[in-house]
């Protein structure tokens, strides 16, 4: 059945004790070309003039220079201590293990005295012969595995091409996108990572108590986190919990994590990519039925513990954590990782936008955010004092903060002050990777405003 | 943790997710070929972006006609492989019949045509075949580890590497059977 399975696909191809693994498709064409070099290097004296019937092996191992294979089999034959050392005496075997050895000579890889006593056989043994010399084709059809990376944007060019050529009756909701787009896009990530690379040490870094924060742990530990958080979303669907029957000591993203990580004795390896995977599938599945039409009314709202979000942000804000984690990940195994589509990005930055206020009336009730100083305080849909943010690049655009009450409208006309960033440095700023302080924005106005919003941005961030 | 469906099973329900036009099995349906299709449509045409192009055309005419396949006559899997290579080889004869008004033979041209087929489907049969199998022809040619080291890498009798070895190499020498012209072997599910 691993032949449905992808994931099983490419772990075929792994080579447990490879670390490299990565680079494998690169030493595995040299390897072959050694063998191929090394097989016109001349013969070894063996098994010449006994078939003229069936071509020689592509190169054998005594060619290579390296060590002859032990015979360890104690059931073994010995080669007898008197044999001439240009002819080593044959070995004599029966037919039926001559038969069984026929895979492992068309490969070279069985011993020298094995291959001559194959050899010595097909002279004789039409079946065997015939066998041989089709195995022996079958090599040469052997090929090292082709990158199977391939380029994230044919995805989704491929199938706005179908949903072009043939409308869906059931879309994917266009909030739930991002979150379908970045899933697969780590995953394909995840597809070419080595079992050694899934161990590599990272850092998720937030902002907590003003101040950067991080917590150690792995690739797999970074999956298992987001396995964890995106399991707040399926409760919400009426999903399985990805933490089963443990349950958290409450349901907030890092003490879920907490808890998905120390319930195993163990630390995650890349058996968690399928569950993981099988989850994002299911949630893009179920939100197509249950969150596609309508407003968003009838849609469940997604609690994260202190706090809740409705479904489509909820997603959108999922997508924007995989894409950041995505990031880490990249950063940790050396990866090349691209920012979000940009129409994606947009949307992440706007559902950013649209909790700042919110952010900036807590920070301020715990006396972090400058007093409220607006004439409309707390006059629902009054426009108030705003800051203007203008988010450049691809997938960028303007938004006024309202910065005295998250029922406030912003307003252009009661525009204190105006930042403007680029678009991937406000989502890392408010993903907590760049502090507030260090932000590259440039600022005009209200000093005490923009740096509000500044950390109000940070504050966003959680584990 | 993970619930697998058995695979006829995953087949047909995606099958009918596909009929009833919903796009999120269209997504999960390139998740799990796209790499086999690419990969495929790749190595029978040896260029990036004709490979890409087949991969578009796959998935259109999987996602416009679902119910051309029929789950009785073997795995999803299998009949995507098909599509792919009758694509590919589609498209490799109107290219190579183009290449043909600068001098090549009809001969060279079916050459090719022959020798990508037989490569693709190789590929195909080393990807589908029993892990167990695949691992002992990785380890016996890749990592050049002769039958002895090999069983013991797989904690296998020496025995049972050749025979993986063997059984490996007959499944893969299938690659090389040509049946009716238009309908590729190769891509039956058994292996």
């Amino acid at each position: 059945m691993s032949e449905f399975e992808p994931y099983d696909e490419h772990e075929g191809r792994e080579d447990p004790n490879d670390p490299e693994e990565k680079d494998g498709p690169d030493e595995k064409s040299e390897a072959v070309e050694q063998r191929r070099g090394h097989g016109s290097d001349g013969d070894d004296g063996r098994g010449l003039g006994h078939s003229p019937r069936i071509p020689m092996p592509r190169a054998s191992l005594e060619d290579g220079g390296r060590p002859l294979p032990v015979l360890e089999d104690p059931g073994e034959p010995p080669v007898p201590a008197t044999a001439l050392p240009s002819a080593p005496a044959p070995l004599v075997l029966e037919h039926h293990v001559l038969k069984s050895l026929l895979g492992a000579w068309a490969l070279s890889a069985c011993s020298s005295e094995e291959s001559a006593a194959v050899e010595e056989h097909l002279g004789g043994c039409g079946t065997c012969a015939d066998e041989a010399l089709r195995l022996r084709d079958a090599v040469g059809l052997l090929r090292p595995p082709e990158s199977l990376d391939l380029d994230p944007a044919l995805r989704t060019r491929v199938l706005e091409g179908c949903l072009h050529r043939r409308p869906p009756r059931i879309p994917v909701p266009r909030w739930a996108t991002p979150y379908d787009a970045e899933t697969a896009r780590l995953d394909a990530l995840l597809q070419d990572i080595g079992d050694a690379e899934w161990h590599a040490p990272v850092r998720l870094r937030w902002f907590e108590d003003e101040s950067p924060t991080n917590r150690r742990t792995t690739v797999a530990g970074v999956i298992a986190h987001l396995l964890s958080v995106d399991g707040l979303v399926a409760i919400a669907l009426g999903l399985d919990d990805p933490l089963g029957d443990t349950a958290a000591d409450s349901p907030d993203p890092s003490s879920r994590t907490e808890t998905y990580w120390s319930a195993s004795r163990f630390p995650p390896t890349r058996g968690v990519r399928a569950p993981w995977r099988e989850q994002t599938h299911d949630l893009v599945r179920t939100v197509s039925f249950t969150g596609g039409s309508g407003s968003g009314s009838a849609r469940p709202a997604v609690s994260y513990g202190s706090f809740e979000l409705p479904l489509h942000d909820a997603m959108l804000d999922r997508a924007f954590e995989c894409w950041i984690h995505a990031e880490d990940i990249a950063e940790a195994v050396d990866y090349p990782y691209e920012p979000p589509a940009p129409r994606h990005l947009n949307s992440m930055i706007d559902l950013a936008t649209r909790m700042l206020p919110t952010a900036l009336a807590g920070r301020r009730q715990r006396g972090l955010a400058s007093p409220a100083r607006g004439r409309h305080l707390g006059v629902a849909g009054e426009p108030g004092r705003s800051l203007r943010l203008e988010i450049e690049g691809l997938g960028g655009g303007e938004w006024l903060i309202p910065l005295d009450s998250p029922a406030a409208v912003g307003s252009a006309e009661h525009e204190v002050a105006h930042v403007a960033l680029d678009g991937v440095e406000f989502c890392r700023l408010a993903a907590g990777h760049v502090p507030p302080e260090e932000a590259a924005a440039g600022q005009v106005g209200d000093h005490e405003a923009i740096r509000d919003v500044l950390f109000a941005a940070a504050s966003l961030s959680r584990m | 943790m993970a619930k697998k469906d058995a695979p006829p099973r995953w087949d047909r329900r995606m099958q009918q997710r596909l009929a009833r036009g919903e796009a999120a099995a269209l997504g999960e349906l390139y998740d799990r070929f796209a790499s086999l299709v690419h990969g495929l449509a790749h190595r029978v045409l040896g260029d990036e972006r004709a490979a890409d192009g087949i991969t578009r055309d796959v998935f259109a005419h999987v996602w416009e006609h679902p119910e051309t396949y029929d789950p009785k006559q073997g795995p999803l899997r299998s009949w995507v492989a098909t599509l792919t290579h009758r694509l590919a080889v589609q498209r490799l004869r109107v290219t190579e019949t183009a290449a043909l008004a600068q001098g090549d033979s009809t001969e060279e041209l079916e050459s090719r045509v022959r020798r990508a087929s037989v490569a693709a489907r190789a590929d195909y049969i080393v990807t589908s075949m029993p892990s167990p199998l695949r691992a002992a022809l990785e380890l016996a040619y890749f990592q050049r580890r002769d039958y002895r080291q090999t069983a013991a890498d797989l904690g296998v009798t020496e025995d049972e590497a050749r025979r993986r070895l063997r059984l490996g190499l007959q499944l893969l020498s299938t690659a090389h059977d040509t049946g009716a012209p238009g309908a590729p072997p190769g891509y039956g599910g058994a292996a």
